[in-house]
């Protein structure tokens, strides 16, 4: 090991392929973007390798409380995947952990003795977690919050237990504490300091806090010192310095962070509570930079993302060469605590108060509002928002900018009427930061909608904004609206479908002027490459124009159309059987119940369609569990006409004005089997009550007062809802089925693939619609009912291929070969 | 895929897979899927997708690429890498057909069996 620093100054004549070497050891948040910074400034000035600890590229460590809460799939947050690294030249060790520095020789060792030389060489290790030394940390059960691996560990462990206890109450812990509270468990916060949060507020605030988690269900433990974990193999409780306990299947500890230094120590760079740097980032030794969380600069160590975004930034310029000059002369810290239910915004440090700062406090206990501004020089120096962010905007324009405060200070909290007059998206100047995360302003945000860039996703990639947590994407969606007016629009939103550049009724007469009758011969003919959701919506397209004639290719149906189930999430299916109107027997429910058993269903359910689901068949059993059931399939898999829910009616119900069920079975039996480009659900209510939900379905049918049956088209209650629009009124059962299917076909004709009623009829219109349907102005009644009649002459129930496979293997699982001996 | 010698094991019949499906084998430890393109290629994947698990035999092929069923991830049948960007290829097994027909598939003799995969996320 070397101690003493390199005498000769970089040699950065040493080179491979003529370029200095830059190693960078921590591929976390700092590490990553450092690499993007440099590649910013000058992508060919380095040959570049990069030690990463965890086997990943690299991710965004913001949006673990989410993976943890569910509302993030991991996937979604990484930020530069592996080929990235590749693509950039970069030669990334993923899972290698370098264990020492020799600075004389100028070269990092890993654990397994390679090495690797260096001209010049970044720290980026970050920190890790702080374990209080007290017993039983080792046990099962007990976890720290800082790694992906962490959250998997979580979340998995958290589905055996009832009983968890976060122990530290900062910003992490009540990430960990809510993201627990998703998993169902019964969660208590364990805080030593008198109160929550206690770096960035101050005591009421920390107590208003407080008692905003409680009403979220998560107890809080304030000024209570955990003296031991209890268990024997794995945690059973928290035992706490005062001698009470609480039982606990689970522990997270979220006590802090500490610096990883070991790396900079052992090899003699200075170091203090985190490793030294200059205003350039630079270490002790000259050719040693570092950079994050592991850093301490001007005595302040930095555990959040901004500042080490600007350091990043910063240090990119040196190492480049492109500013020389650049200095980091330290961060404003501004944190969102983002944690659903509870809003606070603390910039800069709440508890540094002097005795000349003016201390500007407004609170309102009854919802739970406490906002607090210090005020030095006639400028903000730290200000606590919780309950309403209100003035969050303003207060954080006046932090980041440093401009004097207004004279009536007041006026912090509460602008003057007329400057709060409401201030569009529009009138926001361009400098206005957006993305908080990855300080993104307005005007940035704007050259990119003006460049073409008019979707989340193309501004993420563009900017980086919205990319963080995700808090701005709204205010980004509303940019997109202002300014994307004047962008032409992407003629492919037209298609059909992806892989056939034609709408559909140019696709349509193309199909049949060419008498193309298979998936594969319009892909062949018309297309342009090939993907599923055009496979999906040709086959669909091509079933309903040619019938009987069409070329049925099972390779071009998703996998529940091949085998007429839907598919789970470990691979297993869901059985539906139809009960026409959601009306059952007691032979019926007993037979579905013999099934349940016979095949050990995991779990049976009623579904929000009103019928039972049979969840976890495997694929194999499907034709047996079909054929016991002996009933027909519910084709709750597929784009069809799904279930028609209904209300007891006049049967039964005391308020009942007409025969709901009746009218809900006859309209089931009619349409059964009918194919869409999007799926149809359906209802019938027995009186304007509507319990059967008929005003959100795509087709409602509601009995009124006099006999008539009012219905609605194009009304949704899922991702999207939306209230369906009065189609008529009319007085039979048989009007209702026709007005109904000629709606259904003409639907069918003239949405786009995978077009919901929701949007199809606000695009076509109520009225033309109306003309069409109910008055037929176009003249196509007499088509759309022979269209009716030859779909509900060609229904088969699908089922029945359990007697007849369609294609070898269709119901077939894994087969089992053996190994031959290996001698 | 490591290095190591490979046995090459007989699961059936190319007629056994319809054109432009997949099937799935449980051969030895290896639960492997094995496709047959519309275009007459015969492939064979790892079984499990390695973002959830997915059974990549039950995805749909377009072209000389399978769609998992779970989340539309889809990978190369060549090489096994996965179009989207951060997940992680799938490992890929040399295909060989004998002149009466028969899928053969290439199994490494020492290597990770597929279930050694971590289901979400791992390095590649």
């Amino acid at each position: 090991m070397t101690g003493s620093p390199a005498l000769t100054p970089p040699a950065l004549s040493v080179q491979r392929e003529g370029r200095p070497r830059l190693v960078v050891v921590g591929n976390g948040m700092a590490g990553g973007r450092l690499l993007e910074d440099i590649l910013a400034c000058d992508p060919q000035r380095f040959a570049i390798t990069v030690f990463g600890e965890e086997p990943y590229g690299n991710y965004n460590r913001i949006l673990l409380s989410e993976v943890l809460n569910g509302s993030q799939e991991a996937q979604n947050i990484f930020l530069n995947p592996l080929a990235w690294y590749a693509e950039n030249g970069i030669t990334l060790h993923a899972g290698r952990k370098v264990v020492r520095i020799d600075r004389e020789q100028r070269r990092v060792y890993c654990e397994d003795g390679q090495s690797e030389p260096y001209d010049l060489l970044v720290l980026a290790t970050g920190s890790k977690p702080f374990i209080p030394p007290i017993p039983g940390t080792t046990l099962r059960g007990v976890f720290v919050f800082r790694t992906l691996d962490d959250c998997r560990h979580i979340a998995s462990y958290a589905r055996q237990c009832r009983r968890a206890v976060v122990i530290g109450g900062g910003l992490l812990g009540l990430e960990a504490a809510k993201g627990l509270m998703t998993h169902d468990l019964d969660v208590t916060v364990v805080e030593m300091a008198p109160y929550l949060m206690s770096v960035q507020l101050d005591e009421p605030g920390g107590r208003v806090l407080g008692q905003t988690i409680e009403r979220l269900g998560i107890h809080v433990r304030t000024a209570t010192t955990t003296k031991e974990i209890v268990g024997h193999t794995h945690v059973t409780a928290v035992r706490f310095a005062d001698g009470t306990e609480i039982p606990a299947d689970m522990v997270v500890i979220a006590a802090g962070i500490r610096p990883n230094i070991d790396l900079a120590r052992e090899c003699g760079l200075a170091c203090e509570r985190a490793i030294v740097v200059d205003d350039q980032l630079r270490t002790s030794d000259p050719n040693i930079y570092a950079v994050g969380e592991c850093v301490q600069h001007n005595g302040v160590v930095y555990g959040l993302v901004a500042p080490i975004w600007e350091q990043t930034k910063v240090l990119a310029r040196v190492l480049t060469g492109s500013d020389p000059h650049a200095r980091y002369t330290g961060s404003r810290i501004a944190t969102r605590l983002k944690v659903m239910g509870v809003d606070l915004v603390s910039l800069g440090r709440i508890q540094d108060v002097q005795s000349s700062d003016e201390v500007v406090q407004f609170s309102e206990p009854a919802r739970q509002v406490y906002w607090k501004a210090i005020i030095r020089n006639g400028r903000l120096h730290a200000a606590c928002l919780l309950g309403d962010l209100g003035p969050a905007d303003q207060l954080q324009r006046l932090f980041h900018s440093g401009a004097e405060v207004p004279q009536r200070r007041v006026e912090i909290f509460f602008p003057p009427a007329a400057s709060a007059a409401p201030v569009t998206l529009a009138d926001l100047p361009d400098a206005q930061q957006i993305c908080d995360c990855n300080g993104v302003s307005k005007g940035t945000i704007v050259a990119a909608i003006r460049a073409g860039k008019c979707t989340l996703p193309a501004i993420g990639k563009a900017t980086r904004a919205g990319t963080g947590c995700g808090s701005c994407k709204k205010i980004i969606k509303g940019l997109i609206e202002c300014f994307a007016d004047s962008v032409t629009p992407d003629p492919s939103e037209d298609w059909y479908v992806p892989a056939v550049p034609m709408d559909k009724p140019t696709l349509v007469a193309e199909i049949r002027r060419r008498g193309l009758k298979s998936v594969s011969a319009v892909l062949q003919e018309l297309g342009h490459g090939e993907d599923e959701k055009s496979k999906n919506g040709l086959a669909s397209l091509l079933k309903s124009l040619w019938g009987k004639e069409y070329i049925d290719e099972r390779d071009a149906r998703f996998i529940n159309d091949r085998v007429h189930a839907n598919i789970q999430k470990d691979g297993t299916f869901s059985v539906v059987p139809r009960m026409y109107g959601g009306v059952t027997t007691p032979d019926e429910l007993i037979r579905i119940g013999q099934v349940a058993k016979k095949y050990q269903v995991p779990m049976v359910k009623i579904t929000g369609g009103q019928r039972i689901d049979l969840l976890g068949i495997r694929k194999e059993d499907l034709p047996k569990v079909w054929a016991d059931l002996g009933m027909p399939s519910g084709y709750a898999y597929t784009k069809a006409l799904r279930t028609v829910k209904t209300c007891v009616g006049s049967e039964f119900c005391r308020f009942g004005l007409n025969d709901s069920t009746g009218m809900g079975i006859a309209i089931e039996k009619r349409f059964q089997g009918f194919e869409f480009p999007a799926k149809v659900k359906m209802a019938v209510s027995g009186c304007p009550r509507n319990c059967a939900e008929a005003t959100v379905k795509d087709v409602g049918v509601v009995a009124t007062e006099g006999g008539e049956w009012e219905i609605s088209i194009g009304g949704a209650a899922g991702a999207h809802v939306r209230k369906s629009d009065v189609l008529c009124r009319v007085s039979s059962r048989e009007e209702v089925l026709r007005i109904i299917g000629r709606f259904l076909i003409y639907y069918r004709d003239n949405a786009k693939w995978l077009e919901r009623t929701y949007d199809f009829v606000p695009r076509i219109g109520l009225d033309k619609i109306r003309d069409i349907i109910v008055h037929d102005k176009l003249g196509l009644g007499e088509y759309l009912d022979a269209e009716v009649e030859k779909m509900a002459a060609a229904y088969v129930d699908p089922w029945l291929e359990r007697e007849h496979p369609a294609y070898e293997g269709q119901f077939d699982g894994e087969s089992r070969i053996p190994l031959p001996m290996v001698t | 895929m490591s290095s190591g010698e490979i046995t090459y094991v007989t699961v059936g019949p190319v007629s056994a897979i319809p054109p432009g499906m997949g099937r799935a084998y449980h051969v030895g430890p290896h639960r492997i899927a094995v496709f047959r393109t519309r275009s007459g290629r015969v492939f064979a994947t790892a079984q499990r997708c390695p973002h959830r698990g997915g059974p990549l035999a039950d995805g749909m092929l377009v072209g000389e690429q399978v769609v998992c069923p779970l989340h539309a991830f889809r990978f190369d049948l060549h090489t096994g890498q996965c179009e989207q960007s951060h997940v992680c290829p799938v490992q890929t097994y040399p295909v060989d057909i004998t002149p009466e027909g028969w899928i053969r598939i290439g199994i490494p003799t020492r290597f990770r069996s597929s279930e050694d995969v971590s289901p979400l996320l791992t390095s590649c």
